[in-house]
């Protein structure tokens, strides 16, 4: 919305404009592109590829949060739920059909886009029923794949070894070109109509209703980006492991690290869970404890602290100043 | 054949219904999401094995000690947590990050204070006072496995049954017929209407959640023997049962989680003596089905539709 006071006339004229092209592009340049060079350069300077990669990867994760949480208000307290299925999407396409890694990456999204659809019903539940509904579906799902009675098709709690398709490099590049997609659809998110109108569907369903927005139906298309950025990040992870249970890609440690990483930074902006992925996931690195417990135990209380003393996350430490945050 | 799940699935349910009450409390006064819930039933087992392990005595004696520990802690964490939650802008979900967040810290405590092993409690000890107090009165002490309809169960799963309905009923009383349950009830409905009557919201809050996190530390008092021992890292599948057996029933109605902890006490015994594979997947999908079909609960009023 662009609105201006016309000489001569005291009421603003707002123009609905469909997208912002100057800032759409701006952002694209500013942050997307740099952000794409830095994690294609860093692994020839860089040796600890493994940790770029899970950078890249939670990345995607919190930049998925945010384009379910941070512009319709539901928490996806079960996302890794698409994360797993995916990873299982891309292991039972290598196992059974011996698809090429990169198809498979693009299957295990679409397997991220049907769980989604299957649970749609979940977007009628509000608040706090859907986040509890979401975990017991990620749960479910859980349960489901590693019951010792599917182990045909999905080896059971066994895990899956999926040697033919190892190639870390590669894998890498696919997380790099998801991210680029994923920031793609936040800038979109950030400088459209469209994320605009979901964002007032987020404050007040039944304004923006009247207002003429198609509420469902929005809700319905950023639940499924969503769930595809899911999907597609747990493929490429598979593909990058090679070798896992599903414990592992199960691992709730995944919905929470997103989900705090996103809140930490700041929800509904661009940088917000960038900021924060690079900080804690910075630190959570740079620390490195080697008894968990102490580390959950400081991962818990800063946890606290930031619901408590910074619930928007730190880029609202600039909005307050009437900085404008992309 | 039949009997002996569907009766070792009420009492498991009527567990189970003491297991949900404290989180249908606090959630249903304020629509808090007390993701630690699991965690306090694991302090109150800790309690549990204190008395027993340190003191010696009756695993039974835990239950009043538990309940007045932790509700003076839940008062405590209220006067801490919630106020400055309620400020922010969406504390429902801001309450499930921030009650995770304290789930973590409590883990990361305990198993620092305790180490990681599987804790139990010899099932006999329960209610061994009871015994001894039968001895000494010259009546048959009631020692072993009890008799229902001609099956046995162990006399721990009894015990803990009965000690639920009386916690259950208790609640009821408190929320019938005391003037502070009155008002825990006017401030579920209506929060913003009974803060216009002149309720004192805070106070009946804070008792509602001392009260809450009282009655998860009583359920963790009986949990060494309903799930055989009990791990610092028990919380997090403890507050999703805990979950599906509030939706189950329905909020902010005890008899309605009473009714839900039977319903999946009595699912829960079926599938694992016809479907045992699968008996994992239950309360998950149980849960979802729920929320789908019947949103409000068995017994509930039209309240979570988005």
């Amino acid at each position: 919305m662009d609105c201006r006071v016309k000489p001569g006339n005291d009421v603003p004229q707002c123009v609905w404009r469909n997208m912002k092209h100057d800032t759409f592009i701006r952002h694209l340049l500013l942050i997307v592109a740099p952000l794409i060079a830095a994690f294609a350069i860093l692994p020839g300077v860089y040796d600890n590829h493994l940790l770029l990669f899970n950078f890249v990867i939670f990345l995607i994760l919190a930049q998925g949060v945010n384009i379910i949480y941070g512009f319709t208000g539901y928490l996806p307290f079960g996302y890794v739920g698409f994360f797993g299925a995916g990873a299982y999407g891309f292991a039972i396409m290598v196992m059974h059909f011996q698809t090429p890694a990169p198809l498979a990456v693009l299957v295990a999204g679409v397997v991220g886009v049907l769980l989604g659809l299957l649970l749609t019903p979940l977007l009628r539940l509000s608040g706090a029923y859907f986040a509890i509904a979401n975990l017991a579906a990620a749960l479910a799902v859980l349960h489901f794949v590693a019951n010792p009675a599917l182990e045909s098709i999905t080896k059971g709690p066994y895990g899956v070894a999926l040697n033919g398709t190892f190639n870390p490099t590669l894998a890498y590049v696919g997380a790099v070109i998801i991210l680029a997609l994923t920031l793609g659809i936040v800038v979109f998110l950030r400088n459209s109509s469209f994320g605009m109108a979901l964002q007032a569907v987020r404050e007040d369903a039944v304004s923006a209703a009247m207002a003429g927005v198609n509420v469902v139906k929005m809700r319905v298309i950023a639940w499924l980006a969503s769930a595809l950025v899911a999907g597609l990040a747990g493929g490429v992870f598979a593909w990058y492991v090679s070798v896992f249970y599903p414990d592992n890609v199960f691992s709730s440690d995944f919905s929470i690290f997103a989900i705090v990483f996103a809140l930490f930074g700041g929800v509904a902006t661009i940088m917000g869970p960038i900021v924060g992925v690079v900080i804690l996931y910075g630190i959570y690195n740079l620390i490195g404890f080697t008894t968990p417990q102490y580390f959950q135990l400081i991962y818990g209380v800063l946890i606290m602290a930031l619901v408590l003393f910074l619930p928007a996350g730190l880029v609202s430490l600039a909005t307050r100043r009437g900085w404008n945050v992309p | 054949m039949l009997a002996y799940p569907l009766i070792a699935g009420v009492l498991f349910g009527l567990y189970f219904s003491l297991l949900g009450i404290g989180l249908n409390l606090v959630f249903g006064v304020m629509r808090i999401v007390n993701l630690a819930h699991g965690d306090f039933l694991m302090l109150g087992a800790f309690v549990a094995f204190g008395v027993f392990y340190l003191l010696g005595l009756d695993p039974l004696l835990a239950v009043p000690l538990a309940f007045v520990l932790f509700v003076i802690v839940g008062i405590v964490l209220y006067g801490l947590l919630v106020p400055r939650l309620q400020q922010s802008r969406d504390p429902e979900m801001l309450s499930i990050i921030l009650f995770f967040g304290l789930s973590q810290v409590i883990e990361a405590l305990v198993t620092i204070a305790f180490g990681t092993s599987e804790r139990s409690i010899p099932s006999r000890e329960l209610g061994s006072l009871m015994t001894a107090a039968a001895k000494a009165l010259g009546a048959k002490p009631e020692g072993g496995p009890v008799d229902i309809l001609g099956q046995s169960f162990p006399a721990a799963w009894v015990i803990s049954a009965v000690v639920s309905v009386i916690a259950i009923g208790l609640v009821y009383v408190y929320l019938y017929r005391t003037r502070l349950g009155t008002l825990t009830r006017a401030v579920m409905s209506r929060r913003d209407e009974a803060f216009a009557t002149g309720i004192n919201v805070d106070r009946v809050c804070a008792a509602a959640f001392g009260i809450g996190l009282g009655l998860a530390a009583i359920a963790g008092v009986f949990a060494p023997f309903m799930f055989g021992s009990v791990t610092p890292a028990f919380g997090a599948d403890a507050t999703v049962t805990a979950f599906v057996i509030v939706v189950l029933g329905s909020l902010g109605n005890p008899l309605g989680t009473a009714l839900g902890g039977v319903v999946y006490g009595i699912c829960y015994m079926l599938v694992q003596t016809f479907l045992s594979s699968w008996a994992d997947l239950l309360p998950y999908v149980l849960l979802i089905l729920v929320l789908l079909l019947r949103p409000s609960g068995l017994l509930g009023r039209k309240v979570r539709v988005a």
